[in-house]
């Protein structure tokens, strides 16, 4: 039966991460994630599991990409300051297509920032931070109980398409008790990473067969006997120098994330059935947002809410649907406007679109979301 | 130069060591170093150990970080993983920890190991997981041409060392072993029996070993350093290096300015994975 537990959000990615399989976590402490690595620690050797403290951020996320080569569902989780620093190694994870989940619960920067208040100032680095071009997924809940069944879906994501998927909490949602219902074992789907049918030395262990998704994965130790790189290389695994095979590797990468859209992005919208106003807020910020929209109803207005709950890749066709259909996009997000250019782009020719932004490590109050719905 | 297409060498009756075919990839043979680079010779080292040790290669992981010994992985037929530049030693924590009934052996350089990577080489050491870790030092950054490394002694020069070098060298095989290593050891490309010996007894060591290996880099440290031909960088390792056996019969004179092979530190402590095997147990209510 489901058990009704009081969880905070940090608690509530760990048990969700379990759930989804994950049994290896390597982590280096920093507010306000810290708490992922202390329930790691505690509970993955309950289910069999291992958890490491590492050195540092650099290595906690290489850890965790080695223990998931050799077949293992591996997490690290970490705040701004060490999300900059994996940002190497999560581009590695992209290109060798090592599945992994990343978890920035965001707090306040630049640099060190306010270490334990609220912030969404890593929406850009979680697309763009490692260098090169690059397939992401960033997942981003608002509540404990989302964040539960959002980390059992990165890591199905993350297996499915052999890629890193960032799980990018913030503070709000990270630092949030609430009671959640923890479903029976069993309710949610779990997907594990396509391995070969026999295990026999390969030599073209990245060639995709017709139809398939990802090459098949074999786990390290199996018999495969395979290479992985850093370097462009082609579908033996081996390093190359040929511009057409370099250039098709990128773009499947890339592709294999693209062409699943319709997979990979969810939304959620809510109040939008009569909207002319929408308010674009996702994670901790839907918080304010529902009752900014309860606010402004009282007061006449005709107001929704629109939410990605899948913020990379962005959900630029349902917000495009969204802005053909009200007069106004409200933007509310704990950076200087990240995504607000984002949803400028796709929004701009059909309504207009107001901002509220908050840096000095306040919440978005939803007055503060109210005052842009009602100026004229 | 033309390629040699090294998978029907056996056919044309040329002298390659029955090693290259059973633990190497002879399609990804010859190797991308330098003439006279010693890497070859430690790869060699590597694969005459693994067939000591009769290793099995389906259970044998090897990992590099990146720089001209990182290379050497990929040439290894085993599951082999060419990682990020000086997280060899992190990527393979990850695979030992998770799979420790693997073999895990991990070849660097100088730069690798002990400048970026550094901090992975002493908490590695410190918690003694059980892999090798194998540095193959040539005291200079050669993939990029040259520039001075933590191994590059004082006073000789890099490209970025156009005055000479003022920072004082690592000893690889000492640091780790002041950080705890449990087998440490240095090693050198010339004396070949005592070189794959220290690599075999570091290999089937459980916790925690390095074996520190005295490179040859003609092209670009042995250059630089008005070093003379691969041959005399060789010859000096022949005249200047002893074994520790010969050391021992040596007086303190003699010893003067030579480079002792040999074991370092070798220590009996707890292996980390079978730690993390007992908290597994304790978590689960086992054994208090």
């Amino acid at each position: 039966m489901a058990k009704r537990v009081l969880m905070q959000g940090n608690e509530a990615c760990v048990e969700g991460a379990i759930a989804a399989g994950m049994r290896f976590y390597a982590g280096y402490p920093i507010t306000p994630s810290t708490e992922i690595a202390e329930v790691s620690a505690l509970r993955l050797p309950q289910v069999g599991g291992k958890f490491i403290q590492m050195e540092d951020e650099l290595a906690s996320i290489a850890c965790a990409i080695g223990a998931s080569a050799t077949g293992v569902k591996a997490m690290t989780a970490t705040s701004g300051p060490g999300f900059s620093l994996k940002q190497e190694n999560l581009g590695y994870a992209c290109l060798a297509e090592i599945p992994l989940v990343v978890v920035d619960v965001q707090r306040s920067g630049p640099s060190t920032g306010l270490p334990t208040s609220p912030s969404q100032g890593d929406v850009m680095m979680a697309r763009w931070g490692t260098h090169g071009d690059h397939p992401i997924i960033v997942i981003s809940p608002s509540s404990v109980r989302e964040t539960y069944e959002l980390a059992i879906r990165c890591f199905n994501l993350s297996e499915k398409y052999r890629t890193p998927v960032i799980f990018l909490m913030d503070e709000i949602v990270g630092h949030l008790r609430e009671g959640v219902e923890i479903p029976e074992a069993g309710t949610f789907e779990i997907v594990d990473r396509p391995v070969p049918e026999h295990y026999y030395p390969k030599k073209h262990a990245y060639h995709l067969e017709e139809g398939e998704l990802v090459p098949k994965m074999a786990p390290f130790g199996a018999g495969e006997r395979y290479n992985v790189t850093g370097l462009l290389h082609d579908d033996t695994g081996f390093p190359t120098n040929n511009n057409k095979i370099a250039g098709d590797l990128v773009e499947r990468l890339m592709k294999k994330i693209d062409d699943n859209y319709d997979d990979i992005v969810t939304t959620e919208e809510v109040g939008m059935e009569d909207a002319d106003i929408a308010l674009y807020v996702y994670g901790g910020t839907m918080r304010a947002a529902l009752t900014a929209m309860e606010m402004a109803r009282a007061k006449g207005f005709k107001v929704g809410i629109f939410r990605p709950v899948t913020i990379w890749p962005f959900a630029e066709r349902e917000l495009r649907e969204v802005a053909k259909k009200v007069k106004r996009i409200v933007v509310a997000e704990h950076n200087y406007g990240q995504m607000l250019r984002e949803v400028e782009r796709v929004a701009k020719d059909d309504c207009e679109v107001r901002f509220v932004g908050k840096v000095n490590g306040t919440v978005i109050t939803p007055e503060e979301i109210l005052q842009k719905i009602e100026e004229a | 130069m033309a390629k040699v297409d090294m998978t029907d060498v056996r056919e044309k009756d040329v002298n390659v060591s029955d090693l290259v075919f059973k633990y190497m990839r002879p399609e990804h043979l010859p190797h991308i170093w330098c003439p006279g680079c010693g890497n070859g010779i430690i790869m060699r080292d590597v694969a005459q150990a693994i067939e000591d040790l009769k290793i099995n290669r389906n259970n044998l992981v090897v990992v590099s970080g990146i720089g001209c010994s990182s290379r050497a992985a990929g040439y290894f037929d085993c599951s082999t993983i060419h990682t990020t530049h000086g997280r060899a030693i992190a990527f393979a924590t990850g695979i030992k920890m998770a799979r420790p009934e693997l073999e895990v052996v991990v070849l660097t350089g100088d730069g690798d190991a002990s400048a970026i990577g550094g901090n992975h080489l002493i908490h590695a050491a410190r918690r003694n997981i059980g892999i090798t870790v194998i540095v193959m030092n040539n005291t200079i950054y050669g993939m990029t041409g040259g520039q001075y490394s933590p191994t590059t002694p004082t006073g000789d020069y890099g490209t970025t060392a156009p005055y000479g070098n003022i920072d004082r060298p690592f000893d690889v095989a000492l640091l780790a072993a002041a950080a705890g290593a449990t087998y440490a050891a240095h090693g050198d490309c010339f004396h070949v029996p005592e070189t794959t010996r220290l690599i075999r007894d570091g290999i089937a060591h459980k916790g925690f070993s390095i074996i520190e290996v005295a490179d040859v880099c003609p092209t670009y440290y042995g250059r630089k350093n008005k070093k003379g031909s691969a041959v005399d960088m060789m010859r000096n390792q022949k005249e200047n290096f002893v074994t520790a056996a010969q050391a021992k019969r040596m007086s303190p004179e003699e010893l003067e300015g030579r480079y002792v092979l040999g074991v370092i530190q070798e220590l009996d402590f707890p292996e980390y994975t079978e730690a993390y095997e007992k908290v597994i147990e304790k978590a689960q209510g086992g054994a208090k």
